[in-house]
């Protein structure tokens, strides 16, 4: 070897090592399409049955797929069902399955799976309940083929399996679906068009999907959940980063494509940046909401609710909460405004100029007493901080005696659920949001019943309203169902088991090459292609 | 010395028994409720109380002590309310990116503040020495916070130098690991320069103003050989102090800097479990950080021993 060929074996070997110490990073996704996604929260629990999270039931579109979905003009399509038939006397429903439905370990998808999942989703949603309630038998005919026996026609059925958000009724082999309705799965083994790789979650921080290659998609362009899931890239990361300055930066350099939630704060941020595009592709968007304590005074009186409703100004929470009245307006209904059921029956206390002076009136003959009113606030979920704010500023000017309690989300959802009186610990008024598909009609919107100590906190009970819910489920068509809902709104605007604050959106920032986006009230990712 | 370093590993063990007494007896008197978590906005009373049962959140304190204790025994630091992923799994995903923090941060400041006060000290009244003064000064005042954001903007955003967020494992190549560290470790670090740089400008002026130091002068030592042979050592002392309360001052300061540059390491792990009340983490995690802080503690007070020679155990 001569001295010069010495030193370029030198010059090769350094090369290498050189190379193995910088590094030639993440085989695992080179030449592969991968979606980065910042979530609107951290993906903690994988069971979209035993919670209600809205992070865990966008969890549950990627892995799962449904027998039914509502589609974006709110018709429900079949979609895991293949066909199915409604007997004359609308008391049995056959339902037979796609060809080719099979879950992620492989195994085909059989009816006594989807038994299993609907009645364990029964056991836990509100609509479920009351399917459930009326439901005489599931059946399995044979592997693709299963019947629904009701008691009594229930014109709601197929909407209850379509139902698009939480808990959404989500088929899993049946070995999983027989868990306990209450008890976390930790095997998110689904049907749907993404798989989890359970291996590279790290929780608090990264959640990774990969494309369902057996998935066989609908024909159907996609509609919201209905239609054709079609998947565009070969996998999904879903990066969580809780601080939004950081988030934002992310998404200007390039390091995530999509950022799901965005505070509108932040949108002159992005906006200056012509490869990001910041965008509402949420049709429905969220209602805020101001949720009483019926349990102690002051607002275990009616004319005290109502004293509210007209001191309430939509306008200032749309500010609040969205920041610019582009991203919000005022929805004067207890269903969603935009879906077939809103109306402003009744809303008149709610609408127009404020009227203090009939506020005041009423507390009066509210025989209000100057007792104190507990707002409990979360200073760490600016939507419902910017509420409580809201609110407090309201009553003062009301002559009301608040006590605004700031605390973090943690303590508010604690503290929201006892029943005790102000000096252990209770509480009068708390504020939340509820996305729009959780409030369309009397079957989902849980927050406008009159079910007491059973129903949601604030424990409202009024035996009129449950009563005109019954009657609402009763409808056979669509006059009918609105007639019921609006009588269901006129009555609550007179009870006022909570008062309607806001109709707002949050807006999603993407990068220019993401294109395929769903509007749809929930995130689906899908149809979504990276250039 | 082993007598001493075994007496002191036993004390150990007692010290984080109290802590986990204590830890657990605030975590039960604390308001927030795992199951209010768990069940999600839309739940009822009802499902709450179910979570609650089935969870064993109902049991009386000291029946919910003894059975961690007993798990805790067995070597079992509890399961994830949430996740249902164990303690020890979810802690040692978490570990890499922390240590990895710690570390990057130490030998930078390190590596920046001891020569930085040694110098200062050595022209102690001239500008170098007010320049000095002047970093701590601004080291101290600016929070981790604003610093990481000017980073970002300034190096990640807009010169697109540095990227913003974000953790590469070691095994994924050395450049893209130290990379994701570079900001966070300035950011972080940037404070315990301060911290360190005027501990040895201080520790190095007292130093220098002894006989012993005026002599090895006297006798033509090199200033090289004055300063770092003679003066440095016997200034170590407190050195290694401050840098040892720098460790355990890191754990925390590693939690604000993981928040902000979404690094998946163990100050996150804890911010989220006590948001969401995630007890079993937060029990866990307390442990590991305060075997860290008195394994930390024994070592600085070893390291005296290598330092002065007077120093026996």
């Amino acid at each position: 070897m001569t001295k010069q060929g010495g030193y370029r074996w030198v010059a090769v070997l350094g090369a290498l090592m050189l190379a193995a110490v910088l590094g030639t990073p993440i085989a695992s996704a080179q030449g592969q399409k991968v979606l980065k996604f910042i979530p609107q929260a951290d993906l903690r629990i994988l069971d979209p049955i035993t919670t209600t999270a809205y992070i865990t039931r966008n969890h549950g579109y990627m892995v799962y797929d449904t027998l039914f979905a509502t589609d974006a003009k709110f018709q429900v399509q079949p979609q895991m069902v293949d066909k199915y038939e409604v007997s004359n006397d609308k008391l049995t429903y056959t339902f037979t399955l796609r060809d080719g439905l099979k879950f992620h370990d492989g195994q085909p998808v059989r009816s006594t799976d989807c038994i299993a999942s609907v009645e364990r989703w029964a056991k836990r949603d509100a609509l479920g309940q009351k399917l459930a309630e009326v439901t005489d038998s599931w059946k399995a005919v044979d592997d693709k083929t299963f019947t629904l026996k009701l008691k009594r026609p229930f014109p709601l059925a197929l909407e209850a399996l379509a139902k698009p958000s939480s808990n959404v009724p989500f088929i899993m082999p049946e070995r999983i679906a027989k868990t306990d309705a209450s008890t976390n799965i930790t095997d998110p083994i689904g049907s749907g068009p993404f798989k989890f790789v359970k291996e590279e979650w790290v929780p608090g921080s990264k959640v990774v999907y990969v494309k369902n290659t057996d998935y066989i998609p609908r024909k159907e362009p996609p509609s919201w959940a209905a239609g054709g899931k079609v998947v565009k890239v070969d996998r999904v990361e879903w990066i969580y980063i809780p601080d939004s300055a950081t988030a934002a930066a992310a998404l200007n350099a390039g390091e995530v494509d999509w950022w799901e939630q965005m505070p509108p704060d932040l949108i002159p941020v992005l906006a200056k940046n012509k490869s990001v595009k910041v965008e509402n592709i949420d049709p429905l968007g969220s209602m805020g909401l101001l949720r009483f304590n019926f349990l102690y005074p002051p607002f275990n009186n009616q004319k005290m609710r109502q004293a509210i409703l007209y001191a309430i100004d939509q306008n200032d929470y749309v500010l609040g909460i969205a920041g610019d009245a582009k991203n919000g307006h005022p929805c004067y209904s207890f269903f969603t405004c935009g879906t077939p059921l809103a109306s402003e029956v009744g809303a008149e206390p709610l609408k127009g100029k404020r009227d203090f002076e009939k506020a005041k009136q009423l507390i009066k003959e509210a025989g209000y007493k100057g007792e104190k009113i507990v707002i409990i606030d979360a200073t760490d979920q600016p939507i419902v901080h910017s509420q409580s704010l809201l609110t407090a500023e309201a009553l003062r000017k009301l002559g009301l005696n608040v006590d605004l309690q700031a605390g973090d989300w943690g303590t508010l959802i604690t503290r929201r659920s006892s029943k005790e009186p102000l000096d252990k610990g209770g509480w009068s008024i708390f504020h939340t949001w509820l996305v729009g598909p959780d409030v369309t009609s009397p079957a989902v919107n849980f927050a406008v019943r009159g079910s007491g100590q059973k129903g949601w906190f604030g424990w409202p009970e009024d035996a009129k309203i449950e009563e005109l819910r019954e009657a609402w489920f009763a409808a056979t068509d669509a006059a009918a169902s609105k007639k019921a809902a609006d009588a269901v709104q006129a009555r609550a605007f007179d009870f006022v088991p909570y008062v309607p604050t806001a109709q707002f959106i949050l807006p999603t920032a993407y990068r220019t090459n993401l294109t395929g986006m769903i509007i749809a009230p929930m995130t689906l990712m899908w149809n979504v292609e990276k250039r | 010395m082993t007598a001493y370093v075994i007496r002191r590993l036993l004390s150990t063990l007692v010290v984080m028994a109290v802590v986990a007494f204590v830890v657990f007896s605030l975590l039960y008197l604390t308001p927030g409720d795992p199951a209010a978590v768990i069940a999600g906005d839309i739940a009822t009373s009802e499902d709450i109380a179910r979570i609650h049962e089935r969870l064993g959140l109902d049991d009386p304190f000291l029946v919910q002590f003894a059975r961690w204790v007993r798990a805790l025994a067995h070597g079992d630091l509890g399961t994830s309310i949430f996740t249902n992923l164990p303690v020890t799994q979810l802690i040692a995903q978490r570990v890499e990116p922390t240590l990895s923090l710690t570390l990057c941060t130490l030998v930078v400041a390190i590596a920046v503040a001891v020569p930085m006060g040694v110098l200062a000290a050595a022209k102690a009244g001239t500008w170098f020495d007010r320049a000095v003064m002047a970093f701590s000064v601004l080291g101290f005042s600016v929070p981790v916070f604003v610093l990481a954001y000017i980073l970002i903007l300034t190096l990640s955003v807009q010169l697109d130098w540095l990227p913003v967020q974000g953790y590469r494992n070691f095994r994924d190549g050395v450049w893209e690991w130290l990379r994701h560290l570079i900001l966070p470790s300035i950011a972080l670090g940037t404070v315990y320069v301060a911290l360190i740089a005027r501990m040895t400008r201080a520790s190095m002026l007292d130093v220098l103003s002894q006989d012993y130091v005026r002599t090895a002068q006297a006798k033509g030592l090199a200033p090289d050989q004055v300063l770092l042979g003679h003066a440095l050592k016997n200034a170590a002392i407190p050195i290694v102090t401050i840098i040892g309360i720098g460790v355990a001052l890191l754990i925390s300061g590693a939690i604000v800097t993981e928040t902000v540059f979404a690094l998946p390491g163990i100050g996150r792990l804890t911010v989220d479990a006590i948001l969401r009340r995630d007890y079993p983490i937060i029990q866990g995690v307390t442990l590991l950080f305060s075997a860290v802080y008195v394994l930390v503690n024994l070592a600085v007070d070893l390291s005296y021993a290598l330092f002065d020679p007077r120093i026996r155990y």
